[in-house]
């Protein structure tokens, strides 16, 4: 049985503009120990799936009725808030992207990750603040014990994220999820990080989610790859299949858009287009305006998710006619404005 | 917060499309109506009174008389009929208030510009000139002025308004300037050759208008509340010219027991000072909000020089 | 961190010195002087020798080191109307305003801060809104006004509280310490009322917007993601960082509360530092006014580096 499980997951908002829906129709599992990459633009609803599972959407945002977020048994949907700020930070718990502004500045960071312990009543102050200065040197930062009494503004950026790892881990849960926990970081920095999640891991045994639209990240860390797209799952697939094999024309547009070293003479590819805003998708497929297969099914019928192979599903009507994969043409919205996507 | 270049070439500000912004804001259009209104009973109400500003009536039946149909705010100890005043008062208290803004504003700005502008040493030295200048409460320097000067006429009296009414304002101005000379388009001016004070009043200073403005409408709700204050005290517009304030002194005489009595000479013109006041604050918030609140964060209500 | 403080401290000097001057010449270039006024017997002769005798004959800057040299020396000058030194008088007044000023800012400063998360928390709700009304309605309240329509309501029309001054003149030295205390303690609450409606609308109103800008931080999401309840998210981290801004406005509301405190002064009779500059003012107590505006204004400055040590005490962040 796998430890978090979810089912047709949509989370609405209700905009002076209209109905958002950010996340609309989401399925999927993570098992225990699984690593799982979560990718996709801005704007295909993948941070917005992160906050649901963990019930931080604010009003005007609300999870919808119907939604599953089975997790050890429990529905995450449905119970009380009580109950959910007991598995928050303790058994599911998350990084959050920008490590600047993630830590409250007036607050020693050895305080901020035994307020976890302390809040989870698994502690003493004596011992939730050795169990933090425990957590800062396994994540690696220098002299835990004297560093525990800084501040934020007084680590750099890489530590700083160490720190909002060491909170999401110091109470062992099991699962956290990281939405763009390295994007806001240098490169270098980066790896960093991506090793760190990865060596903790393995050494703890947690699940991750993680969430990201750098192709190139998900490639080293992750087992299995879902790609959104609109709100939607548009394909799913263990990640050598996905970079091998990807069936879904927007997965291979952003294979092909990742600069690689040793293509350096040819364009880079870009998918022309924007993401539609999520208060109007489109009728048939979301992606259909901007994909180079697209056909007039495509617009009028939207696909469901057709199974590819074992683990591997794809939200394409290629799937049902792969014949089509021949007819490559400028996608529409190309020839609405004139853009044109340079393909290797 | 990158200007187009046509933003470039003309610095718009952005006044005229708030405008309209404003009047769709609900308590804006309360403020404005309420405003509007003082506007015209100031300026023709007193016309439509049987009685003069300054008339005194029948001295002996008429003196301190309650709330009543000829007079519906009373009589003072001087057997002047209290609406009356309170007419006449609103233009004093209105024009005396404007015109003091006005002067603030202008010494305010002018200050804050160069301050921000030059920088360095001379912003150093004015900033800490404006310290001093600020940590003098408003009232006493104006008590102390105000004591020894025997007679002051109505336009002293706003000189001194204005005069003390400008620190809050340059402050708020020398932050507007010198993070707007940091943005590029001051730098691409620089670079074709334009000479400072013809930077200072075409780009900057349409820019780091909107806070002065915000500023000036709270400081005209300030100033009435302030102005009455001192006639309150005996020192603002002197008698007999009647301003809100002034309508306390005289009707009050001394004494607290006394004027428990006349409570109507406190209370009417007191309502209609509070009901400026307010429309004022009303309008100041509402500007606030509509003249683009990320410049205006630095222009909360403490800076506007309450007392 | 004590380097900080000298600092500051020396800054304090400079504004004092800064404020000093411009008090003392603005008063002096006033037109007018103690011995201008009308009286029957007085001849212009008569005017020229006391000018000459307390040195209003010479030029500006002479008067000014005179009037500083004397003030190192505790000498304030001669109040003719209190037939006092000024500095007696300020030595009783100025422990007097510092306690309406002191109690009064402590109560409007609980008072507004506590409201103003409670709006900022309840945002757009009802209570957030007529209690904006409200506060906006006391916050354009003139001072003097508003302590005179307290004076009314509460020591007259329905007299539960007395109408003036500090003590019970009459009946106060025959009271036991404890009626003594309960009188002195009756007697401060109108005044102190009075002064608090109108400093804490505009505490609170700060303290809504400081919480509204702070509320939406990524921090807080953090916090909530830690699993903390949301009474501890929302003070003890909400608050205790949007109380910095707070702090510094502490120093910008100085001022204007002395201000406040002089009508309210007037207005009941509290004999301190404001009264005397109200009565002054008929008296044409030249030296008297002076010596406030400076103690005045030092009183801001002093308050104004408190509050800046205050500031240090809570933000880490400014502590290098």
């Amino acid at each position: 049985m796998s430890l978090l499980s979810v089912h047709d997951l949509r989370t609405y908002f209700y905009t002076d503009n209209g109905l958002a829906r950010a996340v609309d129709g989401v399925s999927f599992e993570i098992g225990a120990g699984e690593t799982v990459g979560l990718v996709g633009e801005s704007g295909c609803g993948k941070s917005v799936t992160a906050l649901s599972l963990l019930r931080l959407v604010r009003p005007p945002g609300r999870i919808e009725p119907g939604s599953q977020i089975i997790f050890d048994g429990t529905d995450l949907a449905t119970i009380d808030e009580k109950s959910m700020r007991a598995l928050r930070g303790a058994r599911i718990s998350m990084v959050f992207q920008e490590p600047m502004t993630a830590l409250n500045p007036v607050f020693t960071i050895g305080d901020q990750v035994a307020e976890v312990v302390r809040v989870h009543h698994a502690g003493s102050k004596r011992e939730a603040w050795d169990r933090a200065v425990q957590m800062l040197e396994t994540v690696g930062i220098p002299s835990p014990a004297q560093r525990a009494h800084e501040y934020p503004h007084q680590l750099s950026g890489g530590m700083r994220q160490r720190v909002v790892i060491a909170m999401a881990l110091v109470m062992s849960p099991a699962l956290v999820i990281a939405d763009e926990p390295t994007t806001a970081l240098d490169v270098t920095i980066q790896a960093q990080i991506l090793e760190l999640l990865r060596e903790l891991q393995q050494r703890l045994g947690t699940s991750i989610l993680l969430i990201t639209h750098d192709l190139g990240v998900v490639a080293e860390t992750v087992s299995r790859v879902i790609v959104m797209y609109g709100g939607e799952i548009v394909e799913e697939a263990p990640v050598r299949e996905l970079f091998a094999q990807a069936h879904h024309p927007y997965t291979e547009g952003l294979l092909n858009a990742m600069p690689q070293v040793g293509h350096e003479r040819e364009r880079l590819a870009t998918i022309p287009g924007t993401v539609p805003p999520p208060t109007s998708w489109p009728k048939g497929c979301r992606f259909h305006d901007r994909c180079p297969y697209a056909w007039d099914r495509c617009a009028a019928e939207h696909p469901p998710l057709y199974q590819i192979g074992t683990g591997h599903t794809s939200r394409c009507h290629l799937a049902d006619e792969p014949q089509r994969r021949a007819e490559k043409h400028e996608p529409l919205v190309a020839t609405l404005t004139g853009e044109r996507s340079a393909s290797r | 917060m990158l200007p187009s270049i046509r933003g470039f070439v003309s610095s718009e500000s952005n006044v005229a499309p708030a405008f309209g912004r404003l009047v769709r804001h609900p308590s804006a259009r309360w403020g404005l109506g309420v405003i509007a209104l003082l506007v015209l009973a100031a300026s023709i109400g007193p016309f439509f009174s049987s009685y003069s500003c300054v008339e005194q009536l029948d001295i002996v039946n008429l003196k301190n008389a309650p709330p009543s149909w000829p007079h519906p705010f009373g009589t003072d100890q001087y057997s002047r009929d209290v609406l009356t005043r309170v007419l006449c008062g609103a233009r004093v208290s209105l024009a005396v208030a404007t015109l003091a803004v006005l002067l603030s504003m202008t010494l305010g700005t002018a200050y804050g510009l160069i301050a921000g502008f030059v920088g360095g040493r001379l912003d150093n030295a004015m900033m800490r000139i404006l310290d001093g200048c600020l940590s003098i409460p408003r009232v006493l320097l104006l008590i102390a002025v105000l004591t020894l000067w025997e007679r002051v006429p109505i336009g002293g009296l706003i000189v001194l308004l204005g005069a003390t009414g400008w620190f809050g304002v340059s402050r708020l101005v020398r932050a507007e300037t010198i993070s707007a000379k940091q943005l590029d388009y001051v730098a691409a001016a620089r670079a074709i050759g334009a000479s400072d004070t013809r930077i200072l009043w075409r780009h900057l200073l349409p820019n780091v208008i909107s806070p002065v403005i915000v500023a000036a409408t709270l400081a005209v709700g300030n100033v009435i509340a302030l102005e009455a204050g001192l006639s309150y005290l005996g020192i603002g517009a002197r008698a007999p010219t009647a301003s809100w304030g002034s309508i306390f002194f005289d009707g009050v005489e001394s004494g607290v027991a006394f004027f428990a009595g006349n409570w109507w000479v406190v209370l009417f013109p007191g309502i209609a000072i509070v009901v400026t006041v307010l429309a004022f604050n009303v309008l100041g918030d509402a500007l606030r909000d509509v003249l683009d609140p990320r410049q205006l964060h630095l222009a909360q209500p403490w800076t506007d020089d309450k007392k | 961190m004590r380097r900080l403080f000298v600092a500051r401290l020396a800054q304090s000097l400079i504004v004092v010195l800064i404020v000093t001057t411009i008090s003392f010449f603005v008063i002096r270039s006033a037109p007018g002087d103690p011995f201008s006024y009308d009286a029957p017997n007085v001849t212009p002769a008569i005017r020229e020798h006391w000018r000459a005798q307390f040195g209003y004959d010479r030029p500006l800057p002479e008067q000014f080191a005179r009037y500083v040299t004397s003030a190192a020396h505790g000498q304030l000058g001669y109040s003719f109307q209190l037939h006092e030194d000024v500095s007696t008088a300020l030595a009783q007044a100025i422990p007097r305003t510092l306690l309406l000023t002191g109690v009064s800012l402590g109560l409007s400063f609980i008072l507004g801060l506590v409201i103003g998360v409670a709006q900022a928390v309840r945002r757009g709700r009802w209570f957030d809104r007529l209690s904006s009304g409200v506060l906006m309605l006391l916050y354009s309240l003139p001072d003097f006004w508003g302590a005179l329509m307290v004076l009314l309501v509460f020591a007259y029309w329905w007299p539960i509280l007395p109408a003036g001054n500090i003590v019970d003149q009459v009946l106060h030295d025959y009271m036991s310490p404890w009626q003594a205390f309960i009188d002195r303690v009756r007697h401060l609450v109108l005044p102190v009322a009075s002064l608090t409606l109108l400093t804490m609308a505009g505490i609170s109103r700060y303290q809504r917007a400081a919480m509204l800008e702070v509320l939406p931080s990524d921090f807080i999401r953090t916090a909530r993601a830690k699993g903390l309840p949301e009474r501890q998210i929302i003070w003890r981290h909400a608050f205790r960082t949007a109380l910095t801004p707070m702090v510094t406005m502490l120093g910008l509301l100085l001022p204007a509360l002395l201000g406040g405190a002089l009508f309210v002064e007037k207005v009941f009779s509290w004999p301190g530092m404001g009264w005397l500059a109200a009565n002054a003012i008929a008296a044409r107590d030249y030296d008297l006014v002076t010596a406030i505006v400076i103690v005045g204004s030092i009183m801001v400055v002093i308050g104004n580096v408190l509050a800046d040590l205050l500031h240090v005490a809570i933000d880490p962040r400014i502590r290098e």
